[in-house]
């Protein structure tokens, strides 16, 4: 942790996380030439932002609705029962490997994992909750949510409503 | 029947037509240009504050408000100001909320500034402050300022501007405080008279009330004592002042952080320009409608320089900083009776500013300094992105620390910048300002403006740079 808040401290870091953030392919001139630092400069912070694992990896978000191919997902309420000693990591590291899931998470409240499930169809992914998640050892019951349309993801509006247009001359 | 051209009033003639017109047409016959000529943020007022609005709408809330604003709003202003700037303004007697800062500036002119009255102001400098103080009826005098002083007016120039010295004689701060030959036309609209002429001091006295004068303030002066047809001739004497061309000014007026230049002042220089005001005895008039938009250093306000609280009306509000623009709010702050006239004008005029627009910048002052934060910071990354391309392109340019515009010379590619703004818009489709636009002094620079996404920021300067080699 003490290597992590020695990179933080860095001046710029901040500013490169959050131009990285919005647009992944923003070459290193440019980040240099937004932030003012040099160009050697930026991609030494990047290097050790990607080290320390504060960059994890760079990705497109894809609109699949937007494609020929289809995609479902589905989020699905897990309730596990907790192994001695390894409380809910044992289970979780089970579900986690399959591919076929997109995210999970431990939650308070209700359920105890939430795991978000994508497929090509919704067979594929009935076809994993019944065959694969269900039976994992320490899962006491599943609840599987279908999603019907997604409107934003991990910040990103997918359709973006009609913007309306500024002067293009205003004092 | 008068005659169609004499149907407008004589004042209204006297404006000179927008500078821009001509250009403005141009871009809107082009609408795949980039432009960087608007003069407003391209976020959208950020939705926790137009959520606020619709619900003020659901809950009914359609109905006038008290002339000066709802209470509610005036106190987060207050508050704001307090916390801000260390700036105490009564929520009650000393805010008044107003249709943006530019009925504000209006209001101001108008309360303060009678036939004559001279307001000298540093070029370049927004559109509206010559045509505000005209309506007004006083006489605008415009002070050149240069990129080489860094477009910061000096003490020298204002106090010169202030007494009125001669055109040709130049500042010790070596800048000029130019007289304009018109301003004395300009003057007294109603009975075109003036040039040439000397206007006198003769009525300073009488018509310049003690900053702490009766309640009614400004406009209860010559009440039953009928005004002559033209008040300017009233206050003729013989033979100039010793020492002074023409009258004192009244009133200093201070855009700064500036549109078009993105020059801010410092507390220092503040506090020096300060100095003269109260040397002078000039109310001073500060729009600081972007002093948010601060890089590199806190935001501050001209009102709370050393002695300026009492003599200062302090114009601002949510359009830029909030990227509020179309809703037209923004607030006048100052001395009770100041604020008292200004509210009289907007009683009879204005009635009220819109009650959404109000609930809704009401949430905007209680909880939106994190998007502003993230506003400043992608403007400050596009500000050293603009500074980066004009330097390669050998454009000089001063280094902007506020606003979010900037002015470079275009004086070495021997065009003028009317001709550099349509080339580049007709060959390049970039759309830029030219900058005598904002007074004759801006004339060989250009007002570019990056409240535009960074990425149509980049291709419009590298289209700017191409063309500026292919030349």
């Amino acid at each position: 942790m003490e290597d992590v808040s020695r990179v933080m401290k860095q001046a710029g870091v901040r500013d490169i996380l959050q131009i990285l953030e919005q647009d992944a392919r923003t070459t290193p001139e440019q980040i240099a030439e937004r932030t003012g630092l040099s160009k050697r400069r930026v991609n030494r912070l990047v290097r050790e932002l990607e080290r320390i694992g504060a960059i994890r990896k760079y990705k497109a978000v894809v609109n699949w609705e937007r494609t020929e191919g289809e995609r479902v997902y589905a989020f699905i309420e897990v309730r596990v029962t907790p192994e001695r000693g390894r409380g809910f990591d044992a289970v979780a590291e089970r579900i986690l490997r399959f591919p076929e899931v997109h995210s999970l998470y431990l939650m308070s409240g209700a359920y105890d994992l939430h795991v978000v499930a994508e497929g090509a169809n919704m067979r594929e992914v009935a076809l994993f909750v019944a065959e694969k998640l269900a039976t994992i050892e320490g899962v006491q019951s599943t609840t599987t949510h279908f999603v019907l349309r997604r409107y934003k993801v991990d910040g990103d509006v997918l359709e973006q409503p009609e913007r309306a247009e500024r002067l293009p001359v205003s004092m | 029947m008068t005659k169609e051209g004499e149907i407008i009033s004589q004042r209204v003639r006297a404006l000179p037509p927008s500078p821009i017109r001509r250009f403005f047409d141009l871009v809107e016959s082009m609408p795949d240009a980039i432009s960087l000529s608007v003069g407003e943020p391209d976020f959208v007022t950020p939705w926790h504050i137009r959520e606020a609005a619709i619900y003020s709408l659901e809950r009914g809330q359609t109905h006038y408000t008290p002339n000066r604003g709802t209470r509610e709003l005036r106190q987060e202003i207050s508050s704001y100001l307090a916390r801000r700037f260390g700036l105490e303004y009564d929520p009650e007697t000393e805010i008044l909320v107003t249709l943006g800062v530019s009925e504000g500036l209006d209001l101001a002119c108008r309360a303060l500034l009678d036939p004559g009255d001279r307001i000298v102001f540093p070029e370049p400098c927004y559109v509206a402050y010559r045509p505000c103080a005209s309506l007004a009826g006083a006489a605008p005098v415009g002070i050149a300022t240069t990129m080489e002083q860094g477009f910061k007016v000096t003490p020298e120039q204002v106090r010169a501007a202030g007494l009125g010295l001669a055109a040709s004689q130049p500042s010790p701060g070596g800048g000029w405080a130019r007289g304009r030959p018109s301003a004395a036309l300009r003057a007294c609209p109603e009975c075109h008279e003036g040039a040439g002429r000397t206007p006198r001091r003769a009525a300073l006295a009488k018509r310049r009330p003690p900053l702490d004068s009766a309640r009614g303030g400004p406009s209860d002066r010559g009440k039953g004592d009928p005004e002559p047809a033209c008040p300017e001739r009233s206050r003729r004497v013989e033979g100039p002042l010793p020492g002074r061309g023409v009258t004192a000014a009244k009133a200093l007026l201070l855009g700064y952080p500036s549109n078009p230049t993105g020059v801010a002042l410092s507390a220092q220089e503040m506090a020096a320009l300060a100095a003269v005001a109260q040397e002078l005895d000039l109310l001073v008039i500060a729009d600081e409608l972007y002093a948010e938009l601060r890089y590199d250093a806190a935001p501050i306000s001209f009102a709370a320089a050393p002695g300026m609280r009492e003599r200062t009306v302090l114009l601002s509000g949510f359009s830029k900083a909030l990227a509020m623009t179309g809703w037209r709010l923004g607030y006048a702050c100052g001395p009770a009776h100041i604020i008292d006239a200004m509210t009289k004008i907007h009683g009879y005029t204005a009635l009220c500013a819109p009650v959404t627009a109000q609930r809704a910048a009401a949430e905007g002052m209680r909880r939106a300094e994190r998007e502003v934060e993230q506003m400043l910071a992608e403007y400050g990354r596009r500000r050293r992105v603009v500074m980066s391309r004009l330097r390669k392109m050998g454009l000089p340019c001063f280094e902007p620390q506020g606003a979010f515009y900037a002015f470079p010379s275009i004086v070495s590619t021997g065009m003028t910048s009317q001709e550099f703004a349509e080339r580049l818009l007709v060959e390049q489709k970039v759309a830029v300002v030219p900058g005598d636009a904002f007074g004759e002094c801006g004339a060989g620079h250009i007002r570019i403006c990056y409240a535009t996404g960074i990425s149509l920021l980049e291709e419009a300067l590298e289209r700017m740079a191409r063309w500026a080699r292919l030349r």
